[in-house]
């Protein structure tokens, strides 16, 4: 089976801080969903970010989709692809209302106003968001916008998940609706996390990421580190 | 600076003013959009006292039929107020005397001009008319109905959505400073005129700078990974009915009388 998402001997490096990664190998497979741990500041979500070209890596190579990915054009692909859902939603959620910000992914991919609404309205109502349509979406709570922002992302119907910190600054209730929902999701993930419980429900690997490098660790391993 | 100052310049989310449901709310906001820019040129541009003091009257009005809060409301144009209020004072003290018959009194050995007075009595009429009209109509949508009607109405998308995007963080940024300043009392910190407090209060504006900063390269990230190539959309239905139409056309005449009486008088 071929990969969604390879990376060889991937390398980047901050300025200051020195290699944060070096020479990295990574396969994602459909349906994988793959917890990535390690201390703060390791560079997980710098990984996340070489990986839809946010940042360019300093060497080594990024297949995504069945084609090598190097320039900006084509990373415009990868990212239309893989749904990047970042650690803070007010980042993510910029539009007025909530029915915009999550037809703003569609519509970007060239739908026209009346497909990227349905569609728009389709995701919502599949996470269990009818009624948000209109809201504004920086008045709701926490565990809300990060449904919507999941949502936003979901719209564009991508084959990978690229989860940032889902559960950051979310009560017990909303972690667990947000475990329901991507549970019920059939798309690979990487997911990165400090939340034992939560990965060890939703992870079917672990890898680890230390001192620049991958490991690949079991859910125990993993537990005393995350 | 007090607390509750602090509180009014960061706690606006882009609602409306607070407001019971209104005879106005139920016009389209284009066409109350387009009108107030029309009667706010036919207050302002003519240097009538009657047109002037007629605004001020349908100001009034438009707030009482807007059911708005007449507490908030006067305190809101106060503050208005408080900024034109020197002008007022000086004008009739500045304004050339051309023959004597104009001086109305002296002070100080400045002597007041009788159209000085009427001049900041008219320019004091005529903000007070505006305001008042623009916080029952406009000021009774959001920020984002606003935004929205504008966009439709023709202006330019790019004003339009630096506008959206300005009500859309005011509050998250707004949310860091009171943050940062609360970090800041917890460890005993008050504002004092001294060093210390000027490099700290310096620090604290530095950092929630560097702090948008990084939240719009953040905001840009996260919207390249949605696709985005420079284009945007707003979604928006509502169409204009009958009523906006009988509103329009009962308007403009009216406008166009009050721009009569200042052509004649």
């Amino acid at each position: 089976m071929q990969p969604l998402i390879e990376t060889r001997g991937l390398s980047y490096r901050y300025p200051r801080q020195g290699e944060v990664l070096s020479h990295v190998d990574f396969s994602l497979f459909a349906g994988d969903r793959v917890a990535l741990i390690g201390p703060n500041g390791a560079g997980k979500t710098t990984f996340l970010h070489l990986l839809v070209g946010l940042k360019k890596a300093k060497a080594g190579e990024v297949f995504a989709y069945g084609s090598v990915r190097k320039t900006e054009a084509q990373f415009v692909e990868v990212r239309a692809k893989s749904g990047f859902l970042f650690q803070d939603p007010d980042d993510q959620l910029f539009c007025p209302t909530v029915i915009e910000d999550v037809a703003f992914g569609p519509l970007n991919l060239g739908r026209s106003k009346e497909q990227a609404e349905s569609l728009a309205r389709k995701t919502l109502a599949s996470l269990g968001m009818v009624g948000y349509e209109e809201r504004v979406a920086h008045q709701l709570s926490g565990g809300e916008k990060r449904l919507v922002a999941l949502a936003s992302v979901l719209a564009m119907e991508p084959q990978v998940l690229l989860l940032d910190e889902p559960t950051n600054a979310l009560d017990s209730r909303a972690q667990k609706r947000l475990l329901d929902v991507l549970m019920t999701l059939p798309q690979a993930m990487i997911i990165i996390s400090h939340d034992d419980e939560f990965l060890a429900d939703i992870a079917t690997r672990y890898i680890r990421l230390d001192a620049a490098r991958f490991s690949e660790a079991d859910a125990c391993f993993a537990k005393g580190i995350a | 600076m007090p607390q509750n100052l602090e509180h009014s310049g960061s706690s606006w989310k882009g609602q409306q003013l607070k407001h019971q449901t209104s005879l106005i709310d139920r016009f389209d906001a284009r066409v109350r959009i387009v009108l107030i820019a029309l009667f706010a040129c036919v207050v302002v541009l003519p240097n009538s006292l009657l047109v002037a003091g007629i605004g001020l009257l349908i100001g009034l009005l438009l707030v009482v039929l807007a059911r708005l809060n007449m507490k908030r409301i006067f305190r809101r144009v106060l503050a208005m107020d408080m900024f034109m209020i020197f002008l007022i004072i000086m004008l009739p003290f500045t304004t050339p005397i051309k023959v004597p018959a104009d001086i109305l009194f002296e002070l100080f050995g400045l002597q007041a001009s009788r159209q000085g007075l009427l001049h900041a009595v008219l320019i004091a009429v005529k903000a007070n008319a505006v305001v008042l009209a623009l916080l029952a109509v406009v000021g009774t949508m959001s920020a984002t109905q606003f935004g929205h009607s504008l966009a439709r109405i023709g202006v330019s998308e790019k004003l339009v959505h630096l506008l959206l995007f300005t009500v859309r963080y005011l509050d998250v940024i707004g949310q860091e400073y009171k943050r940062m300043r609360r970090a800041m009392q917890a460890r005993a910190f008050v504002l004092r005129v001294d060093k210390h407090t000027w490099r700290s209060i310096g620090y604290l504006i530095g950092m929630l700078l560097i702090r948008a900063m990084e939240r719009s390269e953040r905001i840009m990230n996260a919207m390249k990974c949605r696709g985005y190539h420079g284009q945007f959309y707003l979604l928006d239905h509502g169409s204009l009915a009958a009523r906006d139409y009988y509103l329009v056309a009962l308007s403009v005449p009216f406008l166009g009388m009050l721009i009569g009486m200042a052509l004649i008088l």
